[in-house]
């Protein structure tokens, strides 16, 4: 909420590709943004345009064949000795190192976008909220065990000391969602990734889910980044947004900014074709024209200019913008606003 | 879950008697009887029997009555703990089993170690390192072992033994001790001997097993609860062996009471080409001679053990997999 504090988290020039026999999938694509300690920051854009994978970058946890080729993920960490030691740059260190794992789970946390699947079907819950504990505090099992029913306690979770013996199919898809809650604070992180997180349960309980999330937020003091397709939810969780499109960032700014006055086409269409803020649609863009191109021929240039309805001949197509601060707190990657292309950044 | 196992040992006694009938109709079903194959047998061997001798043996066995007395008597002295006597070796077929029990199980429940604690290893080795050099050696080694039928491994063995070395690999015991009382050089002998039918009669099984585990395996390593572990910053090794490894282990061990009836008869085929001393090859024996208690009894037991096993995997199934054991209770 403070921008004069130092970002928690600063991403710059993302990439991350796929390189599959068939070609290469570029699915982020140079991405730029930062979360500032506290803040919840809204990651929207339709499915496959890369936001699981920007996510998953920062917590290096990209699955084979993808890579982080290029690009730094700065982090600052708040837990350990060297916490005063300045930022890490996360796509420095090993994957699967042990520096790595000090930071997943601790510092920056993980609620997935299936929590169905998310928990194995035949540990009980507490099992695996015991396992999230231990792994990041020297704390004995029944300690453990004290903090879980804690955790689970604080989300709402009725009849915590008996869910721990439960599994998780044994739950409905709300409580289910309240236990992976649980296990993302079970230690506390700086910063909790939300990925998509009420996608799979029903409007009422989705409610819910996001006034969890908002005062948790408040009391732990966390910062969020909260991803989804829907621009509805953004408006009632996020207090800074980050406008997606086909593995690139094309516009970021406060909440009421990219509501109330949106400079990116990309960003106008889509709060073009939701009727209200409030009645959330599942058909996020049947205004938009045309469809996404597929990952393998993405066009050269801006990636929005063939369903772009300002696309200038010659500009839009042979130049990809890059994304430019255009006010104190909004930034666009778009001709119409500046003529900062990213290949004159390389130059 | 204890309700579950009661309701299954109630049909268990039911099963028992459906299989004895399936059994007893089925080595009944050849034409002729004991009787016919043993004149085939003298007449063979040049020497003839007049046909009121034949009518005595016929009697005497009990086998001019119908199928279902027959059936009916057998199965009232095998209530009564009696198997009967052997036709074919004139001796008492609980004392003919007992004989050769203690090697058939040495050897299968030895043959079972070996494919487990080879092909899980194999299994899990393959699917994390799937495309890997070692994925390609051992699914080509698999192949072979799955393709290549196990008594050709058995004749080749032999056969390579004999010719290069000059030993022959046949049996379980060397010739001094094929009679001999236990002693430690007798178990030592055997030690020595067993390895090899072990191997053997292992290797089709384990290569089964080990792509059975790397596709299972494979299976559970692209589930999101991996992802998640992963997340919660557990490291690479021990996530895999406790959810994946766990879960693609479940089916598996759910199997292992099919092993049983196995384990009682070992195989039939190659341990005949082996000259093995163990159940099977006596199995095929009393069937081509139409010893019709011996085989009776054998199959019974057989088919016995495997209705037991079945319930033991259900019981392991049940009790490792909790989403069944709620649908059971
Ligand atoms: N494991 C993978 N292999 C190949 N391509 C992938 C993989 N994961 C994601 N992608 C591609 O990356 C792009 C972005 O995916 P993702 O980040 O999951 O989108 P979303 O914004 O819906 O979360 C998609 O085009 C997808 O096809
Ligand atoms: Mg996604």
């Amino acid at each position: 909420m403070n921008n004069l504090t130092k970002p928690l988290l600063t991403v710059r020039n993302l990439k991350t590709y796929f390189k599959l026999d068939e070609g290469m999938v570029k699915a982020v694509d140079g991405v730029d943004f930062d979360v500032f300690p506290g803040q919840v920051v809204g990651i929207v854009g339709e499915s496959g345009c890369g936001k699981s994978v920007t996510i998953k970058s920062a917590l290096r946890i990209v699955e084979k064949p993808g890579e982080i080729v290029d690009g730094e993920i700065l982090y600052h960490p708040q837990k350990n000795a060297d916490a005063n030691d300045g930022p890490v740059d996360l796509v420095t260190l090993k994957a699967h190192g042990k520096k790595m794992r000090d930071i997943r789970g601790n510092e920056i946390a993980l609620i997935p976008q299936e929590p169905m699947a998310a928990f194995s079907p035949v540990h009980t819950i507490g099992n695996q909220l015991i396992e999230a504990v231990r792994l990041h505090q020297k704390v004995n099992k029944k300690q453990a065990f004290d903090i879980a029913v804690q955790a689970l306690h604080e989300v709402g979770m009725p009849n915590p000391e008996r869910r721990m013996g439960a599994y998780s199919w044994e739950l409905s898809g709300g409580l289910r969602q309240r236990a992976m809650i649980a296990m993302a604070l079970t230690c506390n992180p700086s910063l909790l990734i939300a990925d998509e997180p009420t996608t799979a349960i029903d409007v009422t309980t989705q409610a819910q889910v996001l006034n969890l999330l908002r005062s948790l937020q408040e009391r732990h003091n966390m910062s969020i980044i909260f991803i989804t397709h829907d621009l509805g939810v953004i408006a009632q969780v996020a207090d800074f947004v980050v406008v997606m499109y086909l593995g690139r960032v094309m516009e970021t700014g406060t909440v009421d900014d990219i509501f109330h006055n949106p400079q990116h086409p990309y960003t106008k269409a889509l709060l073009e074709s939701i009727p209200t803020v409030h009645s959330p649609s599942k058909e996020l863009l049947p205004t938009i024209e045309g469809s996404i191109p597929h990952p393998f021929n993405r066009p050269a240039g801006c990636p929005f200019y063939p369903r772009c309805a300002d696309f200038m001949a010659g500009v839009c197509d042979k130049r990809t913008p890059s994304l430019q601060k255009i006010n104190d707190k909004q930034s666009v990657s778009c001709f119409l606003h500046h003529d900062k292309a990213e290949e004159d950044e390389a130059a | 879950m204890l309700l579950y196992v009661i309701k299954r040992l109630l049909l268990l006694p039911l099963l028992v008697i459906i299989f004895s009938m399936f059994a007893f109709f089925i080595i009944q079903a050849p034409p002729g009887d004991f009787v016919t194959s043993y004149i085939a047998e003298l007449a063979a061997s040049g020497s003839s029997i007049d046909q009121a001798q034949i009518d005595g043996l016929r009697s005497l066995y009990g086998l001019d009555q119908p199928i279902y007395v027959q059936y009916l008597k057998w199965m009232g002295r095998i209530i009564t703990g009696d198997l009967g006597v052997s036709l074919d070796w004139q001796r008492p077929i609980a004392e003919l089993i007992g004989e050769r029990l203690l090697l058939t199980v040495l050897l299968g429940i030895f043959t079972f170690l070996f494919t487990w604690a080879l092909a899980i290893p194999i299994g899990i080795l393959s699917a994390t390192k799937q495309y890997s050099f070692i994925d390609y050696f051992f699914t080509v080694v698999n192949y072979f072992g799955v393709s290549t039928p196990t008594f050709m491994t058995a004749l080749v063995l032999m056969w390579l033994a004999f010719s290069k070395f000059g030993i022959s690999i046949t049996g379980l015991f060397s010739a001094e001790y094929v009679d001999a009382p236990w002693t430690y050089d007798r178990v030592v002998d055997m030690l020595k001997h067993m390895w090899l039918p072990m191997v053997i009669l292992g290797l089709d099984g384990t290569a089964r097993l080990a792509r059975v585990m790397r596709a299972n395996l494979l299976d559970e390593l692209k589930k999101p609860y991996m992802e998640m572990a992963r997340a919660k910053g557990m490291s690479e090794w021990r996530l895999v062996m406790k959810y994946p490894v766990r879960l693609a282990l479940n089916p598996l061990v759910s199997t292992i009471g099919w092993y049983l009836p196995l384990i009682f008869s070992g195989s039939v085929i190659v341990a005949t080409v082996l000259n093995l001393p163990t159940i099977g090859p006596m199995l095929l024996r009393s069937l081509t001679n139409q010893d019709m208690f011996l085989a009776g009894s054998i199959i019974l037991i057989y088919g016995f053990l495997a209705i037991i096993g079945t319930l033991i995997s259900d019981i392991l199934l049940v009790w490792l997999d909790p989403r069944i054991r709620m649908e059971e209770s």
